[in-house]
C-alpha cells in the first residue's frame, strides 16, 4: 500500500562503528535525532545521551566522515561547540548527536563513536 | 531443571557492594548488572536519599545536568540491586564486615571535605567554604543552619573553577530565576535579602589557565541585570598566544577576550569580577590580602607587591578532598583520596600490591576533578575491572557470601525513596518548582515510612 511506501522512504540506515571497529547496523525516521535512533533502538553505547538531549553533557559525542560532516545542512552553534569542547577525542568532524536530525539525504551514514572507556584507564 | 539447580548451587550469586549512591556507584553498578551473570549488587548508602552530588552538588538553575537520576533510577529498578539507604560505612557498618559479607567491594563515597587556605583567621565567621555554600542551598542535611552573610555588598571569591562560578551565579543571579528551581526556600529567602552586589572571582594564574568552562562563562555574560569586568592588565599580550592553543582553550579564550572589548558598553547593578594572577595571602575583617602573582612556566609565584580586596564575606573554593571513614582504608591523607591503581585499592602502596576485592571509583579515587562524565567513564573502566577480576577468577567468588544484614537498623529502601521524592515532588508543585526538598534525616524517614 501507499502507506506502507511511504513509511519505508522515510527511513533512514545508519551504522554506529565502534572504536574497535564493530558496526551497528540500525535505523531512524526522518525528523529523529541520532540520539533518538540510539534510545529508540536500544543501540548498546554505555553512557550515550546522559543528559537526555539537553546539551549539557557531550556523552553523545559522534565523528563523522569529513564529506558527511560538510553536508550536514546546520552548522554547530556556540552551545554545542561549548559542550564539544569537554568531549574526549574531539576531532573537526565532531558533532552532538543530540543536535543532528535525520534528512533522507542521509541514508547509509556511518558514523563513529569514540573510545571514552579506553580514555578514561589511559587518564 | 534438577540438573539447572544442581549447576545454580555450585555457583553461588557472586555478591558486589557499593558504598556510595552518587554518579560513580549507579554507573558502576549499571555496567556490572550487565555485564555480569548471577550476581547481586547491593548500594549502601550513609543518607536516605540517593544521587550525591547530583542531588546536593550541582546548581538548582541546571535541571538539565540531573537528567542522569533518570538512568540512575532505572539501575536503582533492576531486579539484581538492592538499595540501603541510611546506611553509613564507618558508623552503621564497618569495611571488615562488608568484606565478609561480599565477593567484591566497590567505594564510592565521593568528597565531603574541602582544602583550606592555611591562613590565618580562616576560622572567622565571614570565612567559609563554596562546599558549605553549596551544601546550603542544595539543603544537604546538617548544612541548614550556615547562615552566611550576605549584608555586605563584596564577596570574594577565591578559586576559579566552575564550582566557584556556580556560587558567583546562585550569588547574581536576579531571585525570580532561582524561584522556580529546587533551590532550597531557607536559602531563597537568604538570597532574598542579599544586599551583595560584587562578586571577585580571584584565580593565582592568569586567563590562559582558567579553571572555569566556557559553557559557565557563557552563562554568566548572559546574566541579566549583572556587568562582568575584566582587568585588561591582565589580558596583556593574552592575543598574541591565541593561535598556539588548543580549540578548547582558544574558544574560551577568545570568549574572554571579546567581552573585555566590549566591557562598559552595558552597565547592570551588580557586577562580576574575574580576577587573575592573585595569590591569597591574609585574611582581616572586611578585606582580603592577595600577592600579586609572575607566571613562570604555568606555575604562579608569588611576588613582593600585594593587593586588597574589599570582602565582606569570603568563599573559599579552592577544591574538595576526602575523608577516611574506617580504619580499613589505605587513605592517602596528603591527597585526601584512596591510594589505588586503575581503581583496585592497594595493600601497599611501596610495593604496587593489590588488596584483591577492594575497589574504588569516582571522585574517592581519582581526586575531586572532572564532570560527571568523566566520572562516568572511571567507574565504567572500574567495573570493567571487577568484571574482568571475576570472570578470571583472580578473585575468588566460589563461596557462598550472605550480603548485608541490616539486622534491626532503620533501612530506607528504594520504595522508601520513591516515596520521599513523591513527598518532595508534591511539595514544590505546590510553589512551581520541580521539588522542595526535604532537608531533615528525621523527617526524610518519616515520610519514606521507617
Ligand atoms: C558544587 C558542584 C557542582 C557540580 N556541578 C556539576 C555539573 O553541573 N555538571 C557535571 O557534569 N558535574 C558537576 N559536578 C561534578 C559531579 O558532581 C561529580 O563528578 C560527581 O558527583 C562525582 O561522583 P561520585 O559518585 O564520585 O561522588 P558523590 O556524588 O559525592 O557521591 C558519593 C555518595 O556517597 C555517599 N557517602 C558518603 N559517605 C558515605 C559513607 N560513609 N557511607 C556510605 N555512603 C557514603 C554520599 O552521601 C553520596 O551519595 C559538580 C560538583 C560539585 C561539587
Ligand atoms: S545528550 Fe547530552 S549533549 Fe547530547
Amino acid at each position: 500500500s501507499t502507506g506502507l511506501a511511504l513509511k519505508t522512504k522515510d527511513v533512514v540506515n545508519i551504522t554506529f562503528v565502534r572504536a574497535n571497529g564493530d558496526k551497528i547496523k540500525t535505523s531512524g525516521k526522518v525528523g529523529d535525532s541520532l540520539l533518538d535512533v540510539v534510545v529508540n533502538n536500544n543501540v548498546d553505547l554505555d553512557g550515550f545521551g546522559a543528559c537526555e538531549g539537553t546539551l549539557t553533557c557531550s556523552t553523545c559525542h559522534l565523528i563523522f566522515k569529513t564529506s558527511d560532516f560538510e553536508k550536514l545542512p546546520d552548522k554547530p552553534g556556540d552551545e554545542e561547540l561549548d559542550m564539544l569542547d569537554l568531549a574526549y577525542e574531539l576531532t573537526d568532524t565532531s558533532r552532538l548527536g543530540c543536535q543532528i536530525t535525520l534528512s533522507k539525504d542521509m541514508e547509509g551514514l556511518e558514523v563513529h563513536v569514540p573510545s571514552t572507556i579506553n580514555d578514561a584507564r589511559a587518564a | 531443571s534438577a540438573r539447572l539447580q544442581v549447576i545454580q548451587s555450585t555457583t553461588p550469586t557472586k555478591r558486589i557492594c557499593i558504598v556510595g549512591a552518587g554518579p560513580a556507584g549507579f554507573y558502576a553498578a549499571q555496567l556490572i548488572l550487565k555485564q555480569l551473570d548471577n550476581c547481586v549488587v547491593d548500594v549502601v548508602e550513609k543518607l536516605p536519599v540517593p544521587f550525591g552530588l547530583v542531588r546536593f552538588g550541582v546548581a538548582p538553575d541546571h535541571p538539565e545536568v540531573k537528567n542522569v537520576i533518570n538512568t540512575f533510577t532505572k539501575t536503582a529498578e533492576h531486579p539484581r540491586l538492592r538499595y540501603f539507604g541510611n546506611i553509613s560505612l564507618g558508623t552503621d557498618v564497618s569495611l571488615r564486615e562488608l568484606r565478609d559479607r561480599y565477593h567484591a567491594v566497590l567505594l564510592t563515597y565521593g568528597a565531603d571535605q574541602d582544602r583550606q587556605l592555611e591562613l590565618e583567621n580562616e576560622q572567622l565567621d565571614n570565612v567559609i567554604s563554596a562546599r558549605k555554600f553549596v551544601a546550603w542551598y542544595n539543603g544537604l542535611p546538617g548544612a541548614e543552619n550556615l547562615a552566611p552573610d550576605l549584608s555586605g555588598r563584596d564577596v570574594t571569591i577565591v578559586g576559579q573553577g566552575n564550582v566557584a562560578v556556580d556560587v558567583a551565579r546562585m550569588l547574581l543571579s536576579p531571585l525570580d530565576a532561582l524561584k522556580t528551581t529546587d533551590t532550597t526556600e531557607y536559602a531563597l529567602e537568604a538570597l532574598s535579602c542579599s544586599q551583595v552586589e560584587r562578586v571577585h572571582l580571584v584565580g593565582r594564574r592568569g586567563p590562559l589557565q582558567a579553571a572555569f568552562t566556557i559553557k559557565e562563562l557563557r552563562e554568566m555574560l548572559k546574566l541579566p541585570n549583572v556587568d562582568t569586568r575584566w582587568r585588561t592588565e591582565d589580558f596583556s599580550g593574552i592575543d598574541m598566544q591565541l593561535d598556539k592553543l588548543q580549540r578548547p582553550r582558544k574558544r574560551l579564550t577568545e570568549l574572554m577576550l571579546k567581552s573585555l572589548k566590549e566591557q562598559g558598553r552595558i552597565s547592570g547593578s551588580k557586577q562580576f569580577l574575574p580576577i587573575f594572577l592573585r595569590a591569597p595571602k591574609a585574611i582581616a575583617p572586611g578585606e582580603m590580602e592577595f600577592s600579586v602573582t609572575e607566571l613562570q612556566q604555568e606555575a604562579a609565584v608569588p611576588t613582593s607587591s600585594t593587593e586588597r580586596l574589599p570582602s565582606h564575606l569570603i568563599l573559599r573554593s579552592i577544591g574538595y578532598k576526602s575523608s577516611c571513614v574506617d580504619t580499613g582504608i589505605n587513605f592517602d591523607t596528603r591527597r585526601g583520596r584512596v591510594h589505588n591503581i586503575n581503581g583496585r585499592i592497594l595493600k601497599d602502596d611501596a610495593t604496587g600490591e593489590v588488596d584483591p576485592g577492594l575497589y574504588v571509583a569516582g571522585w574517592l579515587g581519582t581526586g575531586p576533578t572532572g564532570v560527571i562524565v568523566t566520572t562516568m567513564n572511571g567507574a565504567f573502566a572500574v567495573a570493567k575491572t571487577i568484571c574482568d577480576d571475576i570472570n578470571t577468577n583472580a578473585l575468588d567468588t566460589s563461596s557462598v557470601k550472605p550480603g548485608y544484614d541490616a539486622d534491626g537498623k532503620r533501612v530506607v529502601t528504594w520504595d522508601g525513596w520513591q516515596r520521599i521524592n513523591d513527598f518532595e515532588s508534591a511539595a514544590g508543585k505546590a510553589k512551581g518548582k520541580p521539588r522542595e526538598k526535604i532537608v531533615s534525616i528525621e523527617e526524610m524517614l518519616r515520610v519514606a515510612g521507617v
